[in-house]
């Protein structure tokens, strides 16, 4: 077994293909590509079940879109705010680094807090995952199950930035570009696929 | 790091996004047709989505086969639709319209 694994070592490059920072990286993008695919297959079955649907009530009539107007804006600027700590990660700057990882985690965390006032709103109004006063039932089941599996990974996406805010936080932690850097980078990738995935569901289940 | 590139005007980026946002929320309610709308609006969100990858996730400093990669659940997502819609075509109240007076009174 080892001499298999140390004739691999010597015959195999130990440098991730397209990503020569780290297999973290790679592994996260593919992590990623994955997750789009769950969310695409969310949004089409959605896109199905209305086209289907005789009398789909009109989103922005009934969802409100104010409030995730503001929540759509709050996402934008926590991923220019993770960009900015990951400069300054780069740059060395470890107060800047660390103010700019807690404004992307509170922008985060003020998401959530809007989309459970949403949420709250909706339901007392009747929209509930089985039905609504509206029209079509399936326009509760999808809009609950769409916007949750996004709150989610916001969630998940929080708890990762406070790993992360604790890690640059430590003093031991060596700044500038290199393994720091790296796995706050990785986490950037997966605040910014939120963003991203933000995006579509604004325009797919808000808007359109 | 492998290698060094001027990073890009992330506050120009966020302006783009900002102002690309504010277009949509007014795409809806222009007096345009349906089907415009929805062309329009799928269009905005895929530009804001590409911004985000090319330059928060810096993919236009990445090698062309990640992008590549990257981009395949949009490919698959848009052929997930085109499999899904036929199904609908046949529903019977597409064509009778029997429901419209139900979503007319609900008004």
């Amino acid at each position: 077994m080892s001499q298999v694994a140390s004739m691999h070592s010597t015959v195999e490059s130990t440098e991730s293909p397209l990503t020569p920072e780290s297999w973290g990286k790679l592994g996260m993008w593919i992590f990623l590509v994955g997750d789009a695919m769950g969310f695409g297959t969310l949004l089409a079955g959605y896109g199905a079940m209305r086209y289907g649907s005789a009398d789909w009530p009109n989103p922005y009539q009934y969802l409100g879109i104010n409030l995730t107007a503001f929540m759509t804006f709050l996402l934008i600027c926590s991923s220019v705010t993770m960009v900015k700590g990951l400069e300054a990660i780069k740059n060395r700057d470890r107060g800047m680094a660390k103010m700019y990882l807690l404004l992307t985690a509170i922008g985060g965390a003020w998401f959530l807090g809007c989309q459970a006032y949403e949420w709250t709103k909706l339901v007392h109004e009747g929209l509930k995952v089985w039905g609504n006063p509206w029209g079509a039932s399936l326009f509760g089941t999808t809009f609950f199950i769409i916007t949750g599996f996004h709150g989610l990974h916001v969630t998940g996406g929080v708890i990762y930035l406070f790993v992360m805010l604790f890690l640059v936080s430590n003093p031991a932690t060596v700044l500038g570009p290199g393994w720091a850097y790296n796995v706050v980078e990785i986490s950037g990738l997966y605040w910014h696929f939120v963003d991203l995935v933000w995006i579509m569901v604004f325009t797919f289940v808000y808007l359109l | 790091m492998a290698e060094e590139h001027a990073s890009p005007n992330y506050w120009m980026i966020w302006l783009y996004l900002f102002i690309l946002t504010v277009v949509e929320i007014a795409v809806i309610f222009m007096p345009m047709a349906r089907i415009l709308i929805v062309v329009s609006l799928i269009a905005l969100a895929l530009a804001k989505a590409t911004l985000v990858a090319t330059y928060f996730m810096h993919l236009r400093f990445e090698p062309r086969t990640l992008a590549l990669i990257a981009a395949t659940p949009l490919f698959l997502g848009a052929l997930l639709v085109f499999i899904l819609l036929p199904d609908h075509s046949a529903v019977p109240h597409k064509t009778t319209g029997v429901a419209q007076p139900a979503a007319v009174e609900k008004r």
